[in-house]
């Protein structure tokens, strides 16, 4: 049983739960800033390996920033006023008849409807295709010796349960600066990542939304580098009265 | 600076899926044992090729499996710092759960013990505990919240040091289609509480290293069981310990044994329960 000593806030207490890793000491951090015009209405730090989520009106723009470089903010988008629809990836994917995300493609929804936009983007191509993981299908992929390690379902599940959502919400994803090559074979995985320190998406909400995000924990490939850091999420809205960022 | 990732060469495909193979045989200090039989901690007396449930729970964890009607269900706790907070289902109908005020009221008992029925809201034994050598369990306090954990330890995040018994609940009810509203009040094994006579709550905590207790199932059930902290444990850090679970087949309290007639309100839960479970085909 180890026991490891951890400072929250002004509280350090030690613990024998078996806490995953963060970024090692000298990992470059560039808290870069928002990929959008307008004002800041919400600035916020996503701890390594923690959930956060987010209500946005329509036409506000929410920037990504990888701060740490090729870590993996694994996304979920609602419609905030029936989160019966939610975003959906082979709507999205079929609809702009490419499996990658770059800039102008539009998050759909399951009813085909756009969600979001993305209005800016600053690495070659991102994923929607790789899902998220959990402690579960870590099993599966890495052993069971991986079972008791934090995964993003478990942040998708708490964070849902702040709203009211459960596992029947919880559908296919987007991760942001993970890296899933689809070769001409059909062989696909994640492997390195393309993006580093600073590195942005930009994504305009076309109806009001709700956003969750895990900030993913994965140490057992290189989805985050391994090495998970923070993100930082801000949110814009515009300031000339029109919709565009 | 050096990396983890200097350790791992995932620059293409088929290099990551060799990176991944290769964790394979790694082991944990926490973790499933599958088959169950392969378990390094069988408790002695068990047989291990009857085991259909075997893991080791780490500290702050939780687990959770739908179990047959009669399974043996034994909860060890090694170090004498597990905390077992417990919650049952009948998992054909989750709206019959766990309701601790019978489970008290009914027997006519506060303390949990060898022969004391987890009762349902419904009138039914969902299971019985059949083996206690720790005698150090709770049914006053539940879990920990967010906020009490939080007060305690500063955080309740569930990536961090300290996560709460519901924030875990949850997460393992969700596996379920359960949600929030499906918590009812849970029971916690190895760390005791008393009522004194002015009605305060004594933490007596552990009765030591190398406890267990043992249930069985006297319907099919959903069991969820979390390993944090006890509400009133009084040590400033959070330094629960692992928590064993093993399982495997049995019999259901069926007439015939003692504890069938053990006492006139225990004897007709069980009747309830086999009534119930005769015109389920069971």
């Amino acid at each position: 049983m180890t026991i490891t000593t951890h400072t929250v806030g002004d509280r350090v207490i030690e613990t024998t739960v078996p806490v995953g890793a963060h970024y090692v000491e000298g990992t470059t951090l560039d808290p870069s800033g928002p990929l959008a015009t307008g004002a800041i209405v919400l600035d916020e730090a996503v701890a390594p390996l923690a959930p956060w989520s987010a209500r946005l009106t329509a036409g506000q723009t929410l920037t990504i920033v990888d701060v740490g470089g090729n870590q993996s903010a694994d996304f979920l988008v609602y419609n905030a006023q029936d989160t019966d629809e939610r975003y959906s990836t082979p709507d999205t994917l079929a609809w702009q008849k490419n499996a990658y995300l770059r800039e102008g493609s539009i998050l759909r929804s399951n009813l085909g409807r756009p969600l979001m936009t993305v209005t800016g983007n600053e690495i070659d191509r991102q994923d929607t295709i790789g899902g998220a993981c959990s402690k579960e299908s870590n099993t599966l992929r890495y052993g069971f010796h991986t079972e008791h390690q934090h995964g993003c379902r478990e942040n998708f599940l708490a964070e849902a349960a702040r709203h009211g959502l459960g596992a029947r919400d919880l559908v296919s994803n987007i991760n942001w600066f993970m890296n899933v090559p689809v070769e001409a074979d059909g062989t696909l995985g994640i492997v390195d990542g393309m993006s580093a320190p600073g590195k942005r998406v930009a994504l305009r909400a076309e109806m009001d939304v709700l956003v969750i995000v895990s900030n993913c924990p994965q140490m057992n490939n290189p989805c985050n580098d391994f090495n998970c850091t923070p993100l930082r999420m801000i949110v814009t809205a515009p300031t000339d009265g029109s919709d565009h960022a | 600076m050096t990396s983890i990732a200097d350790d791992h060469q995932t620059d293409s495909v088929l290099a990551a899926r060799a990176d991944a193979r290769a964790q394979a045989e790694r082991t944990s200090e926490y973790m499933p044992y599958r088959p169950a039989s392969s378990s390094p901690v069988v408790p002695q007396g068990v047989d291990r090729d009857a085991l259909v449930w075997a893991e080791t729970v780490a500290p702050g964890g939780y687990t959770h499996r739908i179990i047959a009607r009669g399974t043996r269900l034994r909860l060890d706790d090694p170090t004498g710092n597990a905390c077992a907070h417990v919650i049952v289902y009948n998992a054909l109908e989750t709206n019959e759960r766990l309701n601790v005020a019978d489970t008290i009221k009914i027997p006519w008992q506060a303390y949990l013990g060898v022969g004391h029925p987890l009762l349902s809201g419904d009138g039914r034994a969902l299971a019985t505990i059949t083996a206690d050598t720790s005698g150090r369990h709770d049914t006053f306090c539940g879990t920990s919240t967010d906020e009490s954990t939080t007060a305690k330890y500063g955080s309740a995040a569930p990536e961090g040091p300290s996560p709460s018994g519901r924030s875990r609940f949850l997460l393992a009810a969700a596996k379920h289609g359960l949600t929030g509203r499906d918590l009812p009040p849970s029971v916690s094994f190895f760390q005791g509480v008393h009522v004194e006579a002015d009605g305060g709550l004594s933490f007596l905590g552990s009765a030591g290293e190398g406890t267990h207790v043992e249930l069985v199932a006297e319907l099919p059930l959903l069991v969820l069981i979390v390993n944090v902290p006890h509400p009133l444990d009084p040590a400033d850090d959070y330094l629960v310990g692992p928590l064993r679970v093993h399982a495997w087949p049995g019999e259901p309290t069926l007439p015939g044994n003692p504890q069938f007639t053990a006492t006139p309100e225990v004897n007709r839960a069980y009747l309830n329960s086999i009534d119930y479970a005769e015109a389920r085909g069971l």
